[in-house]
């Protein structure tokens, strides 16, 4: 994925920034591309060009710590973000059955994107909130004791309000 | 020179008893637990709406609201502690925040409702002490953080906090501080139980400049939350203990590498590191002394690997996160090919404890080769989910039991899984012991006759090895009898070969085919010479594999073999899955229990269920894809998971069987 040219400028800027922050230092790398996905939601080829140069660092270097790390992602994620955890705890409680289920429910597998780009959902190893098993995150947002009932409902919620702020949007 | 710095550790004990002396004063303290669980359950908006309340009632003045870390009994959130009384309330919402400033706070009386009942002998309980789930834990490290804020660092100060970093600092050498540890017998608490006071002193006997101090709290255990618990709750206690390390290793930089899924622990450990920089406790010449050190918060990439010491230090250099070998141990050449100590969070928090109370004081917790205590994560099927900290040598049967109240709803308990992904499955079956203590203790317990309670073992770094399991870094998974042991062993296959960094042979392509066998007998295609190429290659991985990650990755497999045969050869000779959890294996049918609820009707992705409201249900066995969605949701129990083909023959049954609902009225008069 590449960016358009008016981005470009956006980009270097924000970069730099992030770069200063850290005063270049190896050590934080990966702390400014977590900075730069969060702005993104991804992490744009470019992005991992600019930095190299300026950490003074081969691009192959950002490519494999980019690639290493799961959370990081070279694609663009969707509008909204479900992650269904799935750590030993959540797994004993079926969370299984939830990622089946929203899998069919949105036709994507764990990691994609549906293909209008509005919600992209993955599965995560354990957020720490076991007492609430099988338990998923929307947008950061928690919803515990997940049962496929529940998620139908979570999913049109979902769904309903993303029309209410589009109709906003329309409206302005 | 800034005011706030502490240059005497006579400042530190005056600041101290002005804090102590204004807590005394009888405020009335509303502790609102803010650990991920809580929040989760929403404790932010309770506590807003406590805000509002004492607003109304003006209290304000006289009753102050402490978010805190997390509590540990993660069950029961959010959770409300009133001090200095200690009265419990649990599942607290918004709206009962009215309720508890006007009735408990301005008249002393009790919200009944919000109190917590034992869920077996149906007692109230009042005070936080007397809950069984509390009563039972010895909260060394962990029970400072119901009592303070963690973003304060007056709080820490006020509970006798670096003070043990003044006493270390001003009043013992280097050496004195070395001896103490390993006198405490402190473990590490990563998982890995190596004695942190030889560490410390290899690392400062280590030649090389600098030297590097770095705190591990890259928690990437699935099910094990507890240090990202101390970190958000008590980030300052890992601080002081880093200090004193540092102190004694002769170190002036310091890291901590901490997730960036925590968010709150980030954010609650960069304030902490701010504060305790501006109180003069990190930074140069700290307390007057001569000694500077200070740390530096990385943010990880949160892979599994990246606990491990060598793929941690690489990482945070800046590189994939991949281990080498480790001919030359960290404490000799580590970040920057430079002595490096590393230990894990819990480890660090101890430090100050041993230093202020006493090697001799600490050593006096726990067993022959295991001292302190330990915090752990359990979670899974049990009632009271949440984090505990016992004293080592306490049995799995009072952590899992007598704290956790046993598995929910009164299913059996199977099995209890400890030590995360590398650790094991140990079989606690309820049968009638029959082993003798001796062979127990001497790990001799192969004979399938003789594995029984293992319930007893104690828990301690050695003892759980003997076994087939690890200590880890302190997850606790309870199993009941609803979970499948394949399956188990499959999860965390499929979590480790995700995880895997690939960089040695073993571990990749091991995982690889250990999975793919698996798999295989999950679903019913498995052959009986299948055990042993599993053993085989578990015994290759364990004798070759560069890192810990892939030594130990064999452990759930070989534990799960050693302990559930039986339930490997169901799979693999009778293709049947007794737990009922293996998609391919099982079949889904409604029986005679069935009252036409209706329910499960509408959740069917493939509307597969038939029937109509108070008739007997039936599911179509060929348009059912085994999703589990009706299973989660029938309150009855109703619908069965069998083996597979027989759907047909348990609805055949249901159909002859079933009755329509009697209703309770009718019931009642007949």
């Amino acid at each position: 994925m590449s960016l358009p040219v008016e981005a470009q400028d956006e980009l270097e800027q924000i970069i730099t920034s992030i770069v200063d922050r850290y005063k270049a230092k190896p050590t934080a790398l990966i702390m400014a591309l977590q900075d730069i996905q969060k702005y993104y939601h991804y992490l744009p080829i470019e992005a991992l060009k600019l930095i190299a140069k300026k950490m003074n660092l081969p691009v192959a270097q950002l490519f494999g710590v980019a690639t290493f790390f799961k959370a990081f992602s070279l694609t663009p994620k969707g509008k909204h973000h479900m992650c269904v955890c799935t750590g030993t705890a959540c797994h004993v409680r079926q969370a299984g059955v939830i990622v089946d289920n929203l899998s069919r429910s949105l036709g994507i597998n764990p990691g994609e994107t549906t293909p209008d780009g509005e919600i992209s959902f993955e599965t995560v190893n354990c957020i720490g909130a076991c007492a609430l098993g099988p338990v998923i995150t929307v947008d950061d947002e928690y919803h515990g004791h997940m049962t496929v009932a529940k998620l139908n409902k979570v999913l049109d919620d979902l769904r309903g309000k993303k029309t209410a702020e589009e109709m906003v949007e329309e409206v302005q | 020179m800034n005011n706030n710095k502490f240059t005497s550790p006579e400042d530190l004990n005056r600041l101290r008893e002005r804090l102590v002396k204004q807590r005394e004063e009888g405020r009335i303290i509303i502790t609102v637990c803010a650990g991920t669980g809580c929040l989760a359950c929403g404790c932010e908006a309770v506590t807003a709406a406590f805000r509002e309340a004492l607003k109304e009632n003006q209290l304000e003045d006289k009753v102050e609201i402490r978010t805190t870390g997390c509590h540990g009994f993660c069950e029961r959130g959010p959770l409300v502690v009133l001090r200095p009384e200690g009265t419990f309330y649990q599942r607290v919402k918004p709206a009962d925040a009215k309720l508890i400033v006007e009735q408990t706070i301005k008249h002393g009386k009790l919200v009944n409702k919000l109190l917590y009942r034992d869920p077996q002998t149906k007692e109230v309980i009042v005070k936080e002490d007397d809950i069984p789930f509390y009563s039972k834990q010895m909260r060394l490290i962990f029970g400072m953080n119901g009592h303070m804020d963690p973003t304060s660092i007056n709080d820490y100060i006020a509970l006798g906090g670096y003070q043990a970093l003044a006493k270390a600092l001003l009043t013992m050498t280097p050496e004195q501080v070395i001896d103490e540890v390993k006198k405490s017998g402190l473990r590490g608490r990563g998982g890995g139980g190596y004695h942190a006071g030889k560490k410390w002193a290899s690392c400062r006997r280590a030649k090389g400049e600098p030297k590097y101090v770095i705190c591990n709290a890259d928690e990437g255990d699935p099910g094990a939350f507890m240090d990202r618990s101390l970190l958000e709750g008590n980030p300052h206690g890992v601080i002081e203990g880093m200090v004193i390390g540092a102190f004694a290793i002769g170190s002036h930089d310091g890291y901590v590498y901490v997730r960036n899924e925590y968010p709150l622990a980030v954010k609650n450990l960069n304030i902490a590191v701010d504060a305790a920089r501006e109180h003069g406790f990190l930074g140069d010449n700290i307390f007057g002394s001569s000694f500077n050190f200070d740390i530096d918060v990385s943010r990880g990439g949160g892979a599994f690997v990246c606990g491990e010491s060598t793929a941690l230090m690489a990482s945070l250099e800046g590189k994939i996160g991949e281990p080498r070998a480790k001919y030359v141990h960290t404490v000799d050449a580590g970040l920057w090919d430079k002595p490096s100590n590393l230990n894990n969070v819990e480890t660090w928090a101890n430090v100050p404890l041993i230093i202020e109370k006493g090697a001799d004081w600490y050593s006096r917790i726990g067993t022959a080769s295991s001292k302190g205590t330990k915090v752990f994560a359990l979670t899974g099927k049990i009632n009271n989910t949440g984090l505990v900290e016992v004293p080592m040598g306490i049995t799995l049967r009072e952590i899992i039991f007598d704290i956790g109240g046993g598995p929910p709803k009164g299913k059996k308990f199977k099995a209890v899984q400890t030590g995360g992904p590398s650790g094991g499955t140990l079989v606690v079956e309820t049968r009638e012991p029959k082993v003798h203590e001796s062979l127990v203790a001497h790990g001799d317990i192969r004979d399938e006759e003789e594995v029984v309670s293992l319930l007893d073992l104690p828990v301690d770094f050695d003892e759980l090895t003997k076994v087939g399991s690890m200590m880890g870094s302190g997850g606790m998974i309870v199993m009941d009898q609803d979970s499948c042991m394949v399956d188990v062993a499959k999860y965390f296959l499929n979590f480790l070969q995700e995880e895997s960094c690939g960089k040695c042979t073993p571990c990749r392509e091991g995982l690889r085919i250990t999975l793919e066998i698996l798999t295989r007998i999950s679903e019913g295609k498995g052959q009986m010479e299948d055990l042993d190429t599993l053993e085989e290659i578990s015994q290759v991985m364990i004798d070759t594999c560069l890192c810990q990650l892939g030594g130990s990755a064999p452990n759930p497999v070989l534990s799960t073999i050693r302990y559930f045969r039986q339930e490997y050869l169901a799979h693999i000779v009778e293709k049947r899955c007794p737990a009922g959890v293996c998609k391919e294996l099982v079949s889904h049918a409604i029986d005679e229990t069935c009252t036409g609820c209706h329910v499960c009707f509408s959740v069917c992705p493939t509307n597969a269920i038939i029937g109509q409201t108070k008739t007997l249900h039936v599911i179509d066995q060929d348009a059912c894809i085994q999703c589990g969605a009706c299973y989660q949701l029938c309150r009855f129990d109703s619908i069965k998971r069998v083996k597979r083909g027989e759907g047909d023959a348990i609805q055949y049954v249901a159909k002859e069987k079933w009755h329509p609902p009697v209703k309770k009225k009718a019931a009642a008069v007949a």
